[in-house]
């Protein structure tokens, strides 16, 4: 990867990452579907991964796997060091004061739920308020539902414009003396939109009101730092960010996460136990009860290191050329109808059609090999905002190229062709 | 273009462009609603009984063209069946768009063998048979939501 040398290039348009090279890395773009090249456009869903991270999965298992924390023996010793290399990776991934504040877990979705026990049990109370958006994810929906429902506490929603964009204003006067946490998408894997976060964040800075930041769709699209945030948790997916499946991380500030109670009891993340008393292991460990997804680990290290090798210089701006191009291409689509057209944008075409329901969509430009999402996107709220059933959704990432885009308005001309206006 | 012209074959495209049975039945003595998570499909199906004999039925509800057309000729298939011939016929459906070495009757299925195509698409399976499912629920009285997850 340092051979690309991307940051020295010079950045006028057209964007200046060498996508071929990059392609070449992801061995599935290979792939043949229904007899017409794979054009892999539900990245919001999950990245496909490079031979850097499958190589580094092959690797652990065929050559250094053992338990960790545990051995004295050497395959162990280094099972174990790899295991918190990642850690490291990851910390700086992120601009983490310590790796210490790094908490592996399984998801986005159990970082959250860490956060809605851990912090939640201690710190939310009757009468007490957790503030969101209306475009949040389900997994940042249900797990604060379920804490209000066993504390009685209360869930306030922060309303959206009809381009999918956040009502800050709203925002603000939502956020009141009982507002214990604010819980925000920070790119919205439905709409695209990504929200202002450093305002939120000084917002309920101002309040004393901790943020968790979903950033499950944004760590691969932009750089994040969380100590320029200034928030006060940071959760997102390894899959997204062309790692593995089932493994997710949690970044908190320590403060907070010295405070907060564990979130799941057992082996590895214990000091000492007797029946009497048992005390927890120092942070990150606290979290990270049971032998942990090491494989995973080690994975999610190769992808941050692939993603740094690449940079975001050069994906950033490859990327929003795709979502422009690809905003003008679907606009030509007689009878289409974009959903999510805020200013600040990433990634995500979402769009639904007349006459043709996102899932004849999507089964039709299946057969011409390309691989867009229907349905509600784990976001059922919006749909219902927008007022449609669904939507069919592509997403770009790096690997993808302007004549991807034209493949799928291509699909959707057959589309057009099934489903007349 | 060939494989995506079997599953979406002109009498499914016509039903789903004009359905055939659609609306509320006033006053009906059974009704249903049903939903499928995993599109957004949402329809409601109504049923006349005269004692064992479904004399009118119909439905409502947005979807794709799938589980639009399947409603509609659904409806037409069971209207004036016996509730026990309506059971059959759905069991020969299910059949039909799951099972690659089902036998079907096709004097017994009709027009319903358009959805053949159905089967090598196994996530659309659920478009297909919501409308199936949500009739059981009708005439067997249920009242919760049927869904198809
Ligand atoms: C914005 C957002 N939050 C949370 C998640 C949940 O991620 P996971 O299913 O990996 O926990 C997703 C992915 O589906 C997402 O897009």
């Amino acid at each position: 990867m340092s051979a690309l040398r991307l940051a020295e290039a010079a950045v006028p348009a057209p964007p200046t990452l060498d996508v071929e090279r990059i392609r070449q890395d992801f061995p599935i773009l290979a792939r043949r579907i229904r007899e017409h090249p794979l054009v892999y456009l539900d990245n919001a869903a999950t990245t496909q991964k490079p031979r850097q991270v499958l190589d580094a999965l092959a690797r652990y298992y065929s050559d250094g796997n053992a338990n960790i924390h545990r051995g004295v023996y050497t395959l162990s010793e280094e099972a174990t060091a790899a295991y918190d290399a990642a850690r490291v990776k990851v910390q700086r991934f992120v601009n983490a004061r310590a790796s210490r504040e790094i908490v592996f877990t399984r998801s986005s979705t159990e970082s959250i739920n860490l956060v809605a026990h851990s912090f939640g049990r201690r710190h939310v109370g009757p009468g007490d308020e957790i503030l969101i958006t209306h475009m949040e994810h389900h997994s940042n929906i249900v797990p604060w539902q379920l804490l209000c429902e066993q504390v009685g506490a209360q869930l306030r929603v922060a309303p959206i414009d009809d381009s999918g964009t956040l009502q800050l204003d709203e925002f603000e006067r939502l956020l009141g003396p009982r507002t214990k946490l604010v819980s925000v998408v920070h790119l919205s894997n439905s709409l695209g939109t990504i929200n202002p976060v450093r305002e939120i964040i000084a917002m309920a800075k101002r309040r004393d009101v901790p943020v968790l930041i979903d950033g499950s769709q944004a760590v691969y699209h932009m750089p994040v730092d969380v100590q320029a945030l200034d928030c006060d948790f940071y959760a997102f997916t390894g899959h997204k960010l062309y790692g593995p499946t089932g493994i997710g991380v949690l970044w908190g500030r320590e403060e907070w996460l010295e405070r907060m109670p564990p979130y799941q009891g057992g082996g590895d993340m214990i000091r000492s136990v007797t029946f009497e008393k048992t005390t927890y292991a120092d942070l990150p460990h606290k979290f990270e009860a049971g032998t942990p997804h090491i494989a995973g680990v080690v994975g999610l290290g190769a992808a941050v290191d692939y993603l740094v090798g690449v940079g975001f210089e050069a994906i950033a701006p490859h990327e929003a050329d795709l979502l422009a191009y690809g905003t003008a291409a679907l606009s030509e689509v007689k009878g289409l109808r974009l959903i999510g057209t805020a200013k600040e944008k990433a990634s995500i075409l979402a769009f639904v059609m007349k006459k043709a329901h996102p899932h004849d969509v999507g089964t039709i430009v299946d057969t011409e090999g390309v691989a867009v999402r229907t349905g509600h996107h784990c976001t059922q709220p919006i749909m219902d905002r927008f007022g449609v059933p669904a939507t069919a959704r592509a997403s770009v990432a790096m690997y993808n190229t302007r004549e991807e885009i034209d493949a799928l308005v291509r699909a959707l001309e057959r589309v057009r062709e099934m489903f007349p206006l | 273009m060939s494989d995506l012209r079997e599953l979406y074959q002109e009498v499914i495209l016509d039903h789903n462009r004009r359905p055939h049975n659609f609306g509320e039945l006033d006053g009906a003595d059974r009704h249903a609603d049903g939903y499928n998570p995993l599109c957004g499909d949402k329809l409601a199906v109504y049923v006349n009984l005269d004692g064992d004999r479904i004399s009118e039925v119909s439905f409502l509800g947005s979807g794709c063209a799938i589980s639009k057309a399947s409603a509609s000729l659904m409806t037409d298939a069971v209207k004036g069946k016996t509730l026990g011939e309506a059971r059959v016929l759905f069991e020969q459906f299910l059949a039909l768009v799951t099972d690659d070495a089902a036998v079907v009757d096709e004097a017994l299925v009709g027009k319903l063998a358009v959805f053949g195509g159905v089967r090598d698409y196994p996530t659309r399976v659920k478009c297909a048979s919501l409308a199936w499912h949500t009739l059981r629920a009708a005439v067997e009285d249920r009242h919760e939501l049927v869904s198809t997850e």
